[in-house]
């Protein structure tokens, strides 16, 4: 049966498009002009072409802090993607107290302010007062977040993974639910393993949510910055400085506009570069067996 | 309408003006002939939105490249920007 080709429906996006180009795209492009300037002040601008581009470019501290940022994502999505299946894979199924609660429970860590969470684990890893610090202590562990990068980093990633696992399970729990039960009956039927279940029927099933799991991740934690300024303020030395507390010093410590600027753009470039070859990757997986 | 607080200048007015140009254009192709996926040498199947989003993407990173590699003007950067996008456009 032919479709009617109705193309009206787009008006209804207008709304959407006017408020991204208000909140996005005017202040993306206002980053442009600044990136290309050095300003003094209010209209007080000077041209200088790309010599803010070349300057971020050959800056150490820059390029330090972004293969701090890259291991880090690849870290968080390396725990929190695995982790959170797991714990989808584990959580109860149909409508029961047992499920209610059990997504309550998960949800909690995703309802706590970035700044509380970052506050909650500095109380908890300090040695005197804190339940993690002081239990390390106890065991005869020599564990400072301050004065340790290794401790600060893995203080730093087990934040993260606390506060954000929850999502990855979330979304994976939802894609789990979406897959009828003749799909389960099918398999054991065919006297499928668990493992083969899970290969040929929840992790396909499962592309959709994991997709825009990876791609949350890695975006919210390529641009991590509260939790880490407020658990370590990027120490112990700049160990744990990642890409946007290094463009906040620039801009707001040292008024560093325009080259905080073309270091955003920059930023956003890899951001975008990033974000494409995953979503690529992971929405061609697989593709050739659903023909 | 006061735009001053968005210290335009003539190169990214221009550089915007390219870029909105190219969406209009695109547009205007798209109505007249609409895109087909194709496989080209990309390892996916992709539009031709989506071979010129790469093709820009990819001469963002040239022009990066050129800047942090060598101090020579960046028209050099630009015209192998320029032959990228096409060659992804026909071929990609």
């Amino acid at each position: 049966m032919d479709k009617v080709q109705d193309n009206r429906a787009w008006f209804l996006i207008i709304p959407v498009f006017l408020i991204v180009a208000f909140s996005a795209i005017l202040p993306l492009m206002t980053v442009v002009n600044y990136s290309v300037q050095e300003i003094f002040g209010p209209g007080q601008t000077l041209f200088v072409g790309t010599e803010w581009f070349g300057k971020v470019l050959a800056d150490d501290r820059l390029h330090d802090a972004l293969f701090r940022q890259i291991i880090y994502s690849l870290a968080v999505l390396a725990i929190e993607i695995p982790l959170g299946i797991v714990i989808a894979l584990g959580m109860p199924g149909g409508r029961s107290a047992k499920t209610s609660l059990t997504l309550v429970l998960l949800a909690l860590p995703l309802l706590i302010p970035f700044n509380v969470v970052g506050t909650i684990w500095q109380i908890f890893g300090r040695g005197d007062i804190g339940l993690a610090g002081a239990t390390f202590r106890a065991l005869g562990i020599n564990y400072n977040y301050t004065s340790s990068p290794l401790d600060a980093w893995l203080t730093v990633l087990v934040m993260d993974v606390w506060h954000w696992t929850s999502l990855v399970a979330l979304l994976a729990y939802a894609g789990l639910q979406s897959i009828p039960p003749a799909f389960y009956q099918a398999a054991k039927i065919d006297g499928a393993s668990k493992w083969a279940v899970f290969r040929y029927i929840q992790l396909p099933k499962m592309r959709g949510v994991l997709v825009i799991a990876i791609l949350l991740r890695f975006m919210d934690s390529f641009m991590i910055y509260t939790e880490p300024f407020v658990l370590t303020g990027g120490g112990p030395g700049n160990s744990t400085t990642f890409l946007s507390q290094y463009l906040t010093q620039m801009a707001v410590g040292q008024f560093d506009i325009g080259r905080a600027a073309a270091f955003s753009i920059i930023y956003f470039l890899i951001v975008l570069l990033f974000s494409f070859v995953f979503y690529t990757i992971i929405t061609n997986t697989g593709s050739g067996e659903k023909k | 309408m006061d735009l001053q607080w968005m210290a335009w200048t003539l190169p990214t007015a221009l550089f915007f003006t390219g870029i909105a140009s190219m969406l209009v254009l695109m547009t205007v192709w798209e109505l007249v002939s609409p895109t087909v996926e194709a496989k080209g040498f990309l390892p996916m199947r992709t539009t031709r939105g989506d071979r010129l989003f790469i093709g820009l993407l990819g001469s963002a990173f040239i022009h990066l490249g050129w800047l942090a590699a060598t101090d020579a003007a960046l028209w050099g950067a630009l015209g192998v920007s320029l032959v990228w996008t096409a060659f992804v456009i026909r071929f990609g």
